[in-house]
């Protein structure tokens, strides 16, 4: 077996008994990636020079006996986090040319943790899509089937460790971006409570449902890298002071005498047969386990995705203002005045579905619509958020499909945003009402596709999202299976 | 036809507190371009506000001070605009919920009390300013400005003359320095004012079509705008035409308002809750925290100046102006307990040296005990009043004690009778001419014999002596 296709703890446990070096396990994967980059296309940019001379380094540390929870473990991190000195582009012509100044308080932790950076994992432009076909550096393709989309917004993240290209890797998810690939590509991606993670350095695409998470391989990776990535960070207004507890101890727990809240509305018609039943069999797993399945409803689930396509882009809309070529990024050439430089700076700079939603966004904040849109909006959203809080009275967890369909063909949606949309239904309340939600892979479709199942919890309730995900993980036995690339 | 004028200020005060309102940076005025900037207050891609609690507390402090009602909960919103001044593409401003809502401040018009309405006292972060390059097509951003604080005090439309918005600003003004959390140099842009005026038939209960007025950068130049328009709007509607709702600016130098843009030109500003800042939750403990660090203000001031110095209301309202020159007063007068001297004193011969050096009382070289000094000296007859303007000149020039002055140039009063009755006998005998005038009932001639007495005498001789002598002599 290669290194890089190891689990974080698994690693740790060689690098502690000396059976492997950092240098080696880094040099593992940038070997996978020459021989399968070229065609999966995970990152954006590579960062190979600083990640042999990081993991030297770390080697040093390692015969020194200082050994930290990453160190030594290549990490991908997802292009929208700002990188210190290295190209940061948010899949994006509009930053292209931007190299931040500082980084971004993820990236400063998992630094400190001793990780190093394999490179800048491709994304749909800005963060918004789900399939990373809108990256203005082209599509990241599905490891599993390289006809397909690996999901997105966070594809390369989730492609890359899929892949093996990396140990782990970091992605944001404002509707979905970081379950839905997850589940597309048979890997664990957690989104954490809003608040939780630090959105410091993360560039914004909507501010009140952006969150930074991870994707592993395993579960208990999963528990290793929200312990580095949780806490509260004074450069955030919107994050929270709570203690952080071990996620770690939650791996292994049985779940028997939990209540699992199965609600109704996300088991609709659409649901590609395949998905439907391997959550049942999920289900069947979960009460084997010692859970106990409960139907709870969430009423308005039905408005989950109407309410996300005002709330989004509306944020959006705003938090995009500043690419207007005057400081840093693109700045069309050939213009005479102010404005003429800022509508050719943003026309050429911005794709299409960035340009789609900046327009839905200022037209939902537009004097005369602002009540009917995102005034109304906001108070749905509240009703969605009271729906989980009744709901986790009755239930300790929520499982669901993470999505609809296994991954689908490239080019097959793109002339078709709502259907796009659409593979977000059972991703985008979590964002809404701030919980954390994690995709676990929980089989495959006939032809080879994995599909997630989504597993939901109250705030701040990510330990039970590792508990029951680690029961399911254990008790699911599924088999383990690696892209054919 | 006779009209009445509405007018109500928008009035934007720069917070002097030490850091921006999001982030860490300086607020210094000047620096070189772009050096007291941060990828916070640049907008760079992924950063994030936190706020800068001591904006809350200074902004709490001019709502207590002008009566408004604190709201126990507030919250930021975005105001999104594209200008290359403004880095994030929006001002993050506050728009539903602000801090502060329905004050007063009270003018005192001809000596009655006037009260006019604040709408709302509101938090925000400044813009940076553009540099055009006067030789070339091109311009240059400065953000150092960028995230300085400001508070947004609204006023209702309740003035009803140029007058009464210049006094009313003057009072703003007054009370933000008086506060210490404007410095209120309105060259320098830390106290700026708009203006929003429309004119109606008296009588008529419904207001006019508004104008709103910018660049005006002083109190003399809001009066002259406002004027202006005014008489701008008289004409227009008396010749049949309308006022069109718009935008207007100042020109100082030709001293008429422009057009900038109408209200069709308006920007939507798009405003929404800004969703990477919390709500500011403001408790009563805090409130009241604020309120007993809260220092007397000007009104009361001058109230009790009038009250416990029995000195006339000009007077209290000069000195009351200036929180230094109150203090620098009332300093004096404990020193030598006499009101009305030390008021005529500052009010006269110190503040005109002071403008002739456009100096602050907090630089004056005068220090307090020596002009209550002197002010004893006067008293006691040491020395006259004529002698006095000479020492307190060089008091003001040299910094030194009345005591050292009178030494030095050994300006001692002359009160010895007999030393004055010769002078006094050799005047009246060098003057028969004018003694028979003067015993012809010519009063008026009383005064040349105090000049002659007193060019003499260089001026030392004590006057109350002196008229008693030569009332007594002449009569002889």
């Amino acid at each position: 077996m290669h290194f890089n296709q190891l689990t974080i703890h698994e690693l740790q446990k060689k690098i502690k008994e000396g059976s492997a070096t950092a240098t080696q396990i880094t040099e593992s994967v940038f070997s996978r990636i020459d021989a399968v980059e070229e065609r999966v296309h995970s990152y954006i940019r590579l960062m190979k020079e600083g990640a042999l001379a990081d993991a030297a380094k770390a080697d040093e540390d390692i015969q020194k006996g200082d050994i930290k929870p990453l160190t030594g473990i290549p990490v991908a991190l997802k292009d929208i986090l700002c990188t210190k000195g290295t190209l940061t582009t948010c899949g994006s012509r509009i930053l292209h040319n931007f190299i931040p100044p500082y980084n971004a308080t993820v990236v400063e932790k998992l630094k400190a943790a001793g990780a190093i950076f394999v490179g800048k994992a491709n994304m749909d432009e800005f963060a918004m899509g789900s399939s990373t076909e809108t990256s203005c550096f082209g599509p990241t393709r599905n490891p599993w089937d390289l006809e397909r989309i690996p999901g997105g917004s966070s594809g390369g993240s989730a492609a890359a460790v899929a892949a093996d290209e990396c140990i782990a890797s970091l992605g944001s998810d404002t509707g979905g971006s970081i379950r839905q690939p997850a589940a597309l590509c048979g890997v664990i991606g957690m989104k954490p409570t809003y608040g939780r993670v630090s959105r410091f350095g993360l560039i914004a695409f909507a501010s009140s449902l952006d969150q930074i998470g991870p994707f592993t391989k395993d579960v208990e990776d999963c528990a290793i890298m929200m312990n580095v990535l949780a806490g509260y960070d004074p450069k955030e207004s919107t994050s929270v002071d709570m203690a952080v507890p071990d996620y770690r101890e939650f791996v292994g727990r049985d779940i028997k005498g939990w209540k699992i809240g199965i609600p109704k509305e996300y088991f609709i018609e659409g649901i590609d047969p395949e998905v439907t039943a391997a959550i049942k069999k999920a289900i069947s797993v979960i009460e084997q386990s010692g859970g106990q399945c409960v139907d709870i409803s969430l009423p308005h689930t039905q408005y989950c995705v109407a309410v996300y396509y005002i709330i989004a882009p509306a944020e959006a809309s705003s938090n995009l203002a500043r690419y207007d070529g005057v400081r840093y990024g693109f700045r069309a050439t050939d213009v005479r005045e102010l404005l003429e430089m800022y509508k050719k700076s943003r026309g050429q700079g911005f794709g299409a579905e960035v340009k789609r939603r900046v327009m839905i966004g200022t037209y939902a904040l537009s004097a005369g619509y602002y009540d009917a849109y995102y005034k109304k909006g906001s108070q749905v959203r509240a009703l969605i958020k009271k729906d989980f809080e009744e709901a986790f009275k009755q239930c300790d967890v929520i499982l669901t499909p993470t999505t609809p369909t296994p991954a689908f063909k490239i080019g097959e949606k793109t002339d078709d945003p709502l259907q796009m949309y659409l593979s977000d239904v059972f991703t985008i309340s979590a964002n809404l009402a701030g919980i954390p939600g994690v995709s676990v892979p929980c089989g495959y479709s006939s032809g080879g596709l994995p599909i997630g199942l989504q597993f939901l919890a109250g705030h701040f309730e990510e330990g039970k999202l590792i508990q029951v995900s680690s029961a399911y993980e254990t008790n699911a036995k599924i088999e383990k299976r690696r892209p054919a690339l | 036809m006779d009209f009445e004028t509405i007018i109500g200020l928008e009035v934007h005060a720069q917070m002097l507190t030490d850091t921006k309102i999001f982030c860490n940076c300086s607020t210094k005025f000047g620096g070189a371009p772009n050096s007291h900037t941060c990828p916070v207050c640049l907008g760079m891609p992924g950063v994030l506000p936190v706020l800068n609690k001591k904006v809350v507390e200074y902004a709490m402090k001019m709502a207590l001070a002008t009566h408004c009602e604190i709201n126990t909960s507030c919250e930021f919103a975005r105001k999104n605009y594209f200008y290359p001044d403004l880095p994030k593409g929006y001002q993050i401003s506050q728009y539903a919920y602000p801090l502060a809502e329905h004050g007063h401040v009270l003018l005192d018009i001809n000596g009655e009390q006037k009260k006019i309405g604040i709408t709302r006292i509101h938090m925000e972060e400044d813009a940076g300013k553009l540099v055009h390059d006067e030789h070339n097509p091109v311009s240059y951003v400065d953000l150092n400005r960028t995230g300085v604080p400001l508070i947004e005090i609204v006023s209702e439309p309740d003035m009803r003359s140029p007058e009464e918005a210049a006094d009313y600003l003057k009072r703003l003004h007054e009370i933000l320095v008086y506060l210490e959390i404007c410095d209120g140099n309105m060259e320098e842009g830390s106290f700026r004012c708009d203006a929003n005026v429309s004119i109606r038939p008296r009588g008529q209960k419904e207001y006019g079509t508004r104008t709103e007025l910018k660049n005006m950068n002083s109190f003399r130049n809001v009066q002259r705008a406002l004027e202006y328009e005014i008489k701008r709007q008289q004409y227009l509607v008396e010749n049949g035409e309308t006022v069109i709702q718009e935008t207007r600016l100042w020109n100082d130098a030709q001293g008429v308002t422009h057009s900038m843009r109408s209200k069709e030109e308006a920007h939507d500003y798009r405003y929404f809750p800004d969703p990477d800042l919390v709500p500011i939750i403001v408790d009563d403990d805090w409130v009241q925290k604020i309120k007993q660090d809260l220092p007397e203000l000007p009104m009361t001031k001058r109230e009790r100046f009038i009250k416990d110095y029995q000195i006339p209301a000009y007077d209290a309202g000069v000195l009351t102006a200036d929180k230094a020159l109150a203090f620098y007063y009332e300093e004096v007068v404990r020193l030598c307990n006499k009101p009305k001297a030390a008021s005529n004193w500052i009010m006269g011969d110190v503040m005109r040296f002071l403008n002739e050096d456009k100096r602050s009382i907090r630089d004056c070289p005068i220090k307090a005990a020596s002009l209550a000094d002197m002010i004893e000296l006067i008293e006691a007859g040491s020395i006259s009043g004529k002698m006095a303007k000479e020492i307190v000149e060089d008091m003001y020039k040299t910094g030194k004690s009345p005591q050292d002055i009178i030494k030095d140039k050994g300006l001692v009063q002359i009160t010895d009778e007999g030393e004055l009755i010769k002078t006094i006998t050799s005047i009246i005998e060098a003057g028969q001419a004018q003694v028979a005038e003067y015993r012809t009932g010519k009063e008026k001639v009383f005064g040349f014999f105090v000049g002659q007495v007193m060019k003499a005498t260089k001026g030392k001789a004590n006057p109350r002596l002196v008229n008693e002598l030569l009332k007594k002599m002449l009569a002889e």
